[in-house]
Parts: structure tokens; C-alpha cells; sequence
């Protein structure tokens, strides 16, 4: 296996976050909706009806292209791409051929604790196809049904170059082509709802020189089905060559339940789509202030403000990866930033419990009842030693589930930090007593003991004690035992 | 009342009976369905009759309207619609099988537009299938007859709309265009067509045969009816990306009678070659006489380009016809043939089926041409030689304002007599195919008669100056004074 080269290329398709489609003013929010319901003649093709190309569109692909640093071609032309298949109403799809909006471009992700570049081939704009669905919807037994609601939505199609040479590579350029896609607002960038597709060309050579027979895989619907079916299909290539036999340029479709990848039948011939221009549309000039004005809308993407991250307060690289690679969470992480400037421990607790919370309750942090100002000043407390990191953990889960102030919890609760030095004595006093072994322990040397008699007084005041000033008690306490 | 009497009638003069209430709405819709009644069984001109809807159309007009104002420009005019332009809830079969239960949820840009004006749709009209012939012969319904020949054709495609105006069954039409759909009929039957130029009238809802060629056009039976009723329907829409961003035609641009005759006229000498019928030469010569006689010059000109464009065109076309029909495939609606073993049987047999022979020959020249490894062969090349033949219309028109030329090469054939060497049918239209490829606007109206039959003359105009254009025809229909047609072959 060590022997082979594995050269991967993407093709990545986002659906455009457009409120109409990308040639009919039918509305995009199909996600749940009854089928059918979103079309109207031109995204339906009745007979006799014209597209007319929405503007949001255009600016959304071309904002894509700028964003992986492609080149845009000056010239806006779609082509039709001829096939039949019962979800396209047309007859084809409008797509682009050889005018995509932007070409040569790269995007540059951290793998391995090297900065990669993979070179982006061409970044298209096109129309989604309908449906087909073989189940509900009172089917007559043994028939499918298409919903055209998808039929029509815009989409940007991203093809990179064969750059990528691991299955764990080819992941981390997706998750990265995702989270671009989603800081620049284009797409939401969701592999499980469909908004986000990817098929992958995959070959293995035992030469590097030499390019080995490239084949297609399709139908990975998640990051983990995206990493399985090339890690299945990289096995496969290689167990066939090692066999001495020779591999056929085909399209494979993942099987997830099964894990592994099935030869697409019926598609042996390569499809001519007959492309052309397609005379419904004109072609289109981009004029410089144009583009200029889609680009000044391109935000801080996301390796760029992991290294700020880690510059400008001192993250370590995981932390700030983990934090980047959701917009929404790292905006959450800046904005809380502001109100408790100690951005250590604000990212540890924005990585260990809000993530915890987040995914308890099955929310991303725009769905959170807790503001970033809430965090804050949850940890301002925690910092002026009015409560414990332990008490905080469990008000933070209650401002989770009732989007209260940490303060009106802790008071309501009346749950705060005994700070009192007497009350506080009594307990240790109690502790020692009960504890000699551990005094005797420490008292040999042993640091740990002191740990386990802190949290003894903790576990006595319900985490209440405020646990510095128990440290400073118990310790003058041991030092009198000596 | 007997529609005989409004033989030589306009709008204008619709709407002055109408006003002197000489008639009544009800009556004249009445009439005017009578007559289709009538005579059509024989001409087959009309698909579908709207009679109901008509009459209550008439009656909601009649109620809605006083005549003490100024009544909408089309207000209470029975209009036929070819039957590839798309009116809600009527059938829009393209003469074919394949949609021959197809009825459209929606109304063309341009039936908003007549309706706005007032205009009632009376019935939709006989076609080749989906636009493709010179003689209405490919229609999957039988063919439309010539009122002035049963045993001829009325042209094509739209054969039924200008049929059905030349036999006063409906004042005026709409056809429409790609290579000379509506000239050549028009010609033909002896009625004034009018194909704008590409880009001045809305296309939503034509369903497309070649979408770069298609344009929407009037047939009326004298020009001043033809101007008004492309006043209507002209004018930019934001529904078709390809509709040009003017605002409608107005007659008031019609360039005055002291201004025609400073126009210079050209004559391209390829369209008046050998291959024109000497019958149809002589009533075009005789109009150019006219023209001079009036103090118009006219000179000589080229377009050497003009052989090229028929070639040329029967590669684009296709090319863009073979894309534009695919979406008949019997999933979504029209013709299916019983349930294939498999999806690729299914789409083979709905089609096979669904489709005539001329259309099936267009498919799959087209699908030839656009190939991989043919496409730069023909579609590309068909494109380049489209710029050529543009680029003459261009140089002539640094010469001359407008160019004067026949309609169609020969007179009105036989049923029958091309259909077995579509080569011969596709000639027909070598005059009226190059200024469509060129997107250029052109008008075909009556010049006299060979034979009892009626003979064309072709204007063409640069782009967006159809003013010119109607102009000039108005000015020579004045003075050849021909008699609107009133064929007269019932019993």
C-alpha cells in the first residue's frame, strides 16, 4: 500500500443561500416542504417559458470563485447540458462549460501541521435538478415520483485539481471548502440535507510519474462517508493491482450501509452532453466595479482568523481550529471576548461546556439561549471568586436550558462561594479529622493528598467553599500538624 | 350578420360600428364564430375554437366598458392565435401528437398584452408540428388549406393563422417566425405579415422551436391593422432575458409620406435570380415600378452571403430545436406511450411516437451537430457563417434604407406536391431565412395575383426600424389598391 500514489481530485457542488431560484422567483426553503409546492412553468420547463438568470445568484458564485482565489473570466456565458433523466424537466441543465465564472484558483488548508495549497480547477454556476422519490406520497405500488421543488435552485459547482494524495487529506480540503463556503454566507455548506454534495475522482499508481486509472465516486453524504468510501476505494485500486489486474475509468457509487463502493451499471459509455450556449440567456459582461463590490463582502476566512487567533491571543493551533471551523462559534468566542478578556480560559470553556450543552440539547450556537455577554459574565464570577468553576458548571447548564443571567441563578438559588474563613475552618477542621491518613500522606510528601483533602472540603460545602481560601486554611492547618 | 360585409374593414372601422352601436359586441363575435363555423371544416385553419370563453369575454367587455370613452386600442377585435403561443387553459398542441392534451397553465407575455388591449382570443390556429415546415402539411392534425386553392397549401408554419385572416374568419392573427413562418403564409394567402426584429416582442410563452430565431408577429389583412396590433404586443419583458429594453412600437414613428419618398430602396440581386417563378418576378417588378414611378430610387445591392444562409440555418436551428424538444419525454405531461419496460424504452417509444417525421429528422440533425467532436464541424461554423450573412445586411444597409425583394421563390404548390423532397420544401423559404438569421425585422404583403393566386413582396429593415418598414407598405398598399382578400370558395 506504502508503495502507491493516490491522487485525489473534488468536485464539491453548494447550493447558493438565494431566497428565490436561480432562474424563476419560486422561493429556495424547500428543506420539508410538501413536494411540488415550490414551481412555477419556468422552473417546471412548461412548454413556452423562459429563464431569466436572478442577480443574487450570479453575485453568490462569483463571490465564491473570489473567495478560493480564482481568476474571473470577464464573460458570463451558460450552456445547456443536454441529457434525459426524469428529475430535469428540460431535457438539460443550464450550466456552464467552457466560461466558468472563476478559474485557477487554490485554497490552502492546515494538514498535518503542514500548510497545503490545493489548486482549484474552476468554480461553476449551474441549476439544481429535482427528485426522484420511491417511497410515500401515496405512490401507486412499483412507481417513483419527482418533486421539482430542488428543480431550479442555483448552485456553485467547485472542481479541484488532482492535488490531494490521502483519503485524510481529501477530507480536510472538504471541511475547509465547507467552512469557506459558510463564512462567506454563500451556502450552509450542510452534507446531510444535501446543500453541500461531493464526488471525488480517485486513482493509485505505483509510479508518481504516472497517472493510474482515474475512477468516480459518488453518493457520499456526510464528511465520514466522504473519508470511508475513499479509504475503501484507495484499498480496492491497490488490491487490484497487486492482483496484476487492471483497473476500468468508471463512476462507483458509495454504499453506506455497506461500506463499500458499487460500479454504477448502464453508464459504460461516456455521456455526450452536447453543450451550447444556451440562446435563452445572453451572455453577460462583468464590469470591474462590479466585482469589486462582491469582493468587499469577502469576510476574514477561516485560516486566516485561526492564525490571528492564535497571534493575537495566544491559542494554542488546536484550540483555534476548533474554534474556526464554525463561524458562528468563533463570532460567539470574540464577541464574549470582549466583556472577559482571558482567552485561554474562555476557549477552554467554549470548547469543554458550551460545545457540551450545545450538543446536549442538539443545537448549533446561533439556537443558544446563552449571549456571549452571559458567558462573560459567567466567567467574570468565576474569575472574582464569587462562585466556583464546579457551581458553574451547573448554572451554565441551567442558562442553557432557561436563558436566565448567571447572577439571577446564583442568587436565586442562593448558591454562592462561602468565603467566610471562620465557617469555612470548621469544615477543614472536620476534614483533617476524619482524614488522618491523608494528612499523614501529605505529610511524607505526598502533594496529591492535599488535593484529595480539598476536594473533601468542596464535597462537605456541596463545591460552595471557595476553594483558594480553602487551600490557604487547609495548608496553615498541615503546617501546624507538623 | 354575415362577415362578408366587413371585408374591407380595419379596426378603425370595427370600432366606429361599434360605437354607433351598427353592431353589438355579442353580434360581431357571433358573426365572426359563425363564419369559422362555416368554412373551416374545409380550410382547417383553427385547432381549437374558444367560443364560450369568447362570447363571455364579450359580454364582460360589453359590461365593463362605456363607449363614451376612448376603447381600448384592440377593444372587442377577435384575434387567432397560432397554436405554439401559450393561452391559460386552452390546448397548445404545436400541431403535435406529442402535446396534443397539453393545455398551458399560463398566458404568453403577448396574450396579456391583447387581453390588456382588449382583444378576444377566439381559437388557436393550425401548425406544422412545433413550427417546422413551409406549408402546414406537418401538422399531426391534417393541413391547413389555401382559401383561394383548397387543393394548395396555405405555407407554413403558421398556415392557420394567416389562412384563417385571408378567409375573414378572424380580422387579424399571430404567427410566428424562425425562418419565414409568418411571411410565407402570409404571402401565400395574401395577407400582410409581419416578423420584428429578433429581440422587439416578448417570446414567453412561445414554446421555443430555435430559440435565437423565434420572434411573435402579427397577420392582419391590411398594414394599418398589422401596426396596431405590433404596437401591442411589442416592448421589453422581463420575463425574457432576450427581449430587448425598448419600449413598444408607436406609429406615430411611421416616417411620413414626403419622408418615404426619399427612402432609397434596395435590390439584392441574389433574390432575383432564375430560380423565382416569372409569375411572381413580374408582380414584384411591377411594385418596383410603382415604387420609381412614385420618385423612390432604388439601386442595385449584394448580400453574396445569401446561398450560405439556408445551409447555415438548417445547422443552427436543429441544433437549437433538438435541445429546445427534449423536454417532451412523456414524464411531466403530454404524450406517453404505455409504460415502457424501462425509463429509456418509455422516453424511446413517447417520442418515436410523439413526434412526426419532420420534426424527428430535425432532432436528429441537431443532436448530430452538437456532438462532441461535431460541434465546432457545424454549430460553430453554422454560427460564423450567421455573422457573415449579418455583416451583409449590415454593409447594404450603409447603402440603402430598406431592401425590397419576393416573399418565397414560387406560388402557392399543390398539397402534396414537396412533401416527398423536404430539400424542395426547405427552398421555399430561401428569401425569408437569411434576415431571419440576421435577426433583421421584414414584412411580407400581397402584391397582385398569378393565376388567381396571391403573390408577396418581402421589405426588410435594419434592426428596430420596423417603422421604415410599415411605412413603405403602407405607402404601397395605398397605391397598388388590391382589394383585402374575400375568397369566396364555399359551395
Amino acid at each position: 500500500m506504502d508503495n502507491y500514489y493516490v491522487t485525489i481530485g473534488l468536485e464539491v457542488h453548494c447550493q447558493l443561500l438565494t431566497t428565490t431560484k436561480m432562474f424563476c422567483r419560486c422561493k429556495t426553503d424547500y428543506f420539508g416542504k410538501a413536494p411540488n409546492t415550490l414551481v412555477c412553468p419556468v422552473c417546471l420547463g412548461l412548454p413556452g417559458s423562459l429563464p431569466v438568470l436572478n442577480e443574487q445568484a450570479l453575485r453568490l458564485a462569483i463571490l465564491t470563485a473570489q473567495a478560493l482565489n480564482c481568476r474571473i473570466l470577464p464573460r458570463v456565458v451558460f450552456h445547456r447540458k443536454n441529457y434525459f433523466y426524469p428529475d430535469l424537466p428540460k431535457g438539460y441543465q443550464i450550466s456552464q462549460y467552457d466560461l466558468p465564472i472563476g478559474v485557477e484558483g487554490k485554497i490552502e488548508f492546515d494538514f498535518k501541521g503542514n500548510r497545503e495549497a490545493v489548486r482549484i480547477k474552476r468554480v461553476h454556476a449551474e441549476e439544481d435538478a429535482g427528485k426522484l422519490v420511491h417511497e410515500g406520497l401515496n405512490l401507486p405500488f412499483g412507481c417513483s415520483g419527482v418533486d421539482f421543488n430542488r428543480c431550479g435552485i442555483p448552485l456553485v459547482e467547485i472542481v479541484t485539481e488532482p492535488d490531494l494524495h490521502s483519503p485524510e487529506e481529501a477530507r480536510e480540503c472538504l471541511v475547509m471548502l465547507r467552512n469557506v463556503v459558510r463564512y462567506i454566507g454563500v451556502s450552509d455548506g450542510n452534507m446531510e440535507e444535501g446543500s453541500l454534495r461531493c464526488d471525488a475522482n480517485v486513482s493509485v499508481s505505483p509510479s508518481p510519474e504516472k497517472m493510474g486509472t482515474k475512477v468516480e465516486v459518488k453518493n457520499m453524504n456526510s464528511f465520514r462517508s466522504v473519508f470511508r468510501a475513499l479509504r475503501y476505494e484507495v484499498d480496492r485500486q491497490v488490491e487490484l493491482l497487486e492482483k496484476g489486474e487492471s483497473l476500468y475509468q468508471e463512476t462507483r457509487h458509495w454504499d453506506e450501509a455497506r461500506g463499500i463502493t458499487l460500479s454504477a451499471r448502464g453508464k459504460e459509455e461516456a455521456e455526450d452532453y452536447r453543450y451550447f450556449p444556451d440562446p435563452d440567456l445572453l451572455p453577460i459582461t462583468l464590469e470591474d466595479s462590479f466585482l469589486k463590490e462582491i469582493k468587499a463582502a469577502i469576510s476574514e476566512l477561516p485560516l486566516t482568523r485561526k492564525e490571528r487567533l492564535m497571534i493575537e491571543h495566544e491559542l494554542p493551533e488546536n484550540e483555534a481550529n476548533i474554534l474556526v471551523q464554525d463561524k458562528t462559534l468563533a463570532d460567539f468566542f470574540e464577541e464574549a471576548l470582549k466583556e472577559f478578556n482571558q482567552p485561554r480560559l474562555l476557549c477552554n470553556w467554549m470548547l469543554t461546556e458550551v460545545l457540551k450543552n450545545l450538543n446536549e440539547a442538539g443545537i448549533d450556537i446561533t439556537e443558544s439561549k446563552v449571549s456571549p455577554q452571559q458567558l462573560a459574565e459567567l466567567l467574570r464570577m468565576i474569575d472574582k471568586g464569587e462562585i466556583s468553576g464546579t457551581i458553574a458548571k451547573g448554572v451554565l447548564e441551567e442558562m442553557f436550558t432557561t436563558g436566565l443571567d448567571a447572577r439571577e441563578i446564583v442568587s436565586k438559588k442562593g448558591i454562592s462561594l462561602i468565603s467566610n474563613e471562620k465557617e469555612l475552618e470548621k469544615v477543614v477542621l472536620e476534614v483533617v479529622e476524619k482524614n488522618p491518613q491523608s494528612v499523614a500522606d501529605y505529610l511524607s510528601g505526598k502533594e496529591k493528598a492535599l488535593h484529595f483533602l480539598i476536594g473533601q472540603v468542596m464535597k462537605e460545602t456541596k463545591g460552595q467553599a471557595n476553594p483558594e481560601i480553602v487551600k490557604d486554611i487547609l495548608l496553615k492547618k498541615l503546617a501546624s500538624e507538623e | 350578420m354575415k362577415v362578408e360585409l366587413f371585408k374591407d374593414f380595419t379596426i378603425a372601422d370595427y370600432h366606429k360600428w361599434l360605437r354607433e352601436e351598427k353592431i353589438s359586441l355579442p353580434e360581431l363575435i357571433e358573426a365572426f364564430l359563425e363564419r369559422i363555423k362555416s368554412i373551416d371544416p374545409d380550410l382547417h385553419a383553427f385547432l381549437e375554437i374558444n367560443q364560450q370563453a369568447a362570447l363571455t369575454e364579450a359580454d364582460i367587455l360589453v359590461k365593463g366598458d362605456s363607449f363614451d370613452k376612448e376603447l381600448a386600442p384592440l377593444w372587442g377585435i377577435p384575434i387567432a392565435i397560432k397554436d405554439n403561443i401559450c393561452v391559460q387553459g386552452l390546448p397548445t398542441t404545436c400541431g403535435s401528437r406529442i402535446l396534443r392534451n397539453y393545455r398551458s397553465p399560463y398566458n404568453a407575455t403577448v396574450i396579456e398584452r391583447l387581453k390588456e388591449a382588449g382583444a378576444i382570443i377566439i381559437g388557436k390556429t393550425n401548425m406544422d408540428e412545433f413550427a417546422m415546415g413551409s406549408s402546414t402539411e406537418n401538422s399531426a392534425f391534417g393541413p391547413t388549406r389555401n382559401p383561394f386553392d383548397l387543393e394548395r397549401v396555405a405555407g407554413g408554419s403558421s398556415g392557420g393563422s394567416a389562412a384563417s385572416v385571408a378567409a375573414l374568419e378572424v380580422p387579424i392573427s399571430l404567427g410566428s417566425d424562425t425562418g419565414g413562418s409568418i411571411r410565407q403564409p402570409a404571402s401565400f394567402c395574401g395577407v400582410v405579415g409581419l416578423r420584428p426584429t429578433y429581440g422587439r416582442v416578448s417570446r414567453y410563452g412561445l414554446v421555443s422551436f430555435a430559440s435565437s430565431l423565434d420572434q411573435i408577429g402579427p397577420i392582419a389583412r391590411s398594414v394599418d391593422d398589422c401596426t396596431r396590433v405590433f404596437e401591442i404586443i411589442s416592448g421589453k419583458d422581463e420575463q425574457d432575458s432576450t427581449c430587448a429594453p425598448y419600449p413598444p412600437f408607436s406609429r406615430n414613428d411611421i416616417p411620413t409620406e414626403e419622408e418615404i419618398r426619399k427612402l432609397k430602396i434596395g435590390l439584392p440581386r441574389e433574390y432575383f435570380s432564375g430560380e423565382v417563378e416569372k409569375g411572381v418576378l413580374e408582380l414584384i417588378e411591377q411594385s418596383i415600378d410603382l415604387l420609381r414611378k412614385n420618385n423612390l430610387e432604388t439601386i442595385e445591392v449584394r448580400l453574396p452571403h445569401t446561398d450560405y444562409a439556408l445551409e447555415a440555418y438548417y445547422i443552427v436551428s436543429p441544433c437549437e430545436a433538438s435541445s429546445n424538444l427534449a423536454r417532451y419525454d412523456g414524464v411531466l405531461y403530454g404524450f406517453r406511450e404505455k409504460e415502457g419496460e424501462d425509463l429509456e424504452s418509455m422516453y424511446l417509444s413517447s417520442r418515436t411516437r410523439g413526434f412526426g417525421e419532420e420534426v424527428k429528422r430535425r432532432i436528429i440533425l441537431g443532436t448530430y451537430c452538437l456532438s462532441s467532436g461535431y460541434y465546432d464541424e457545424y454549430y460553430l461554423k453554422g454560427m460564423k457563417v450567421r455573422t457573415l450573412v449579418r455583416h451583409d445586411f449590415e454593409q447594404v444597409f450603409e447603402e440603402c434604407d430598406l431592401l425590397l425583394t419576393p416573399v418565397s421563390p414560387c406560388l402557392p404548390f399543390n398539397l402534396g406536391e414537396k412533401t416527398k423532397d423536404f430539400y424542395q420544401m426547405y427552398l421555399t423559404d430561401i428569401f425569408t431565412i437569411p434576415s431571419a438569421m440576421a435577426g433583421l425585422p421584414a414584412l411580407s404583403m400581397n402584391c397582385g395575383y398569378c393565376d388567381h393566386l396571391p403573390v408577396g413582396l418581402q421589405i426588410i429593415g435594419p434592426p428596430f426600424r420596423e417603422e421604415l418598414i410599415l411605412g413603405l407598405a403602407g405607402f404601397l398598399e395605398k397605391r397598388l389598391s388590391l382589394t383585402p382578400p374575400f375568397p369566396n370558395f364555399h359551395q
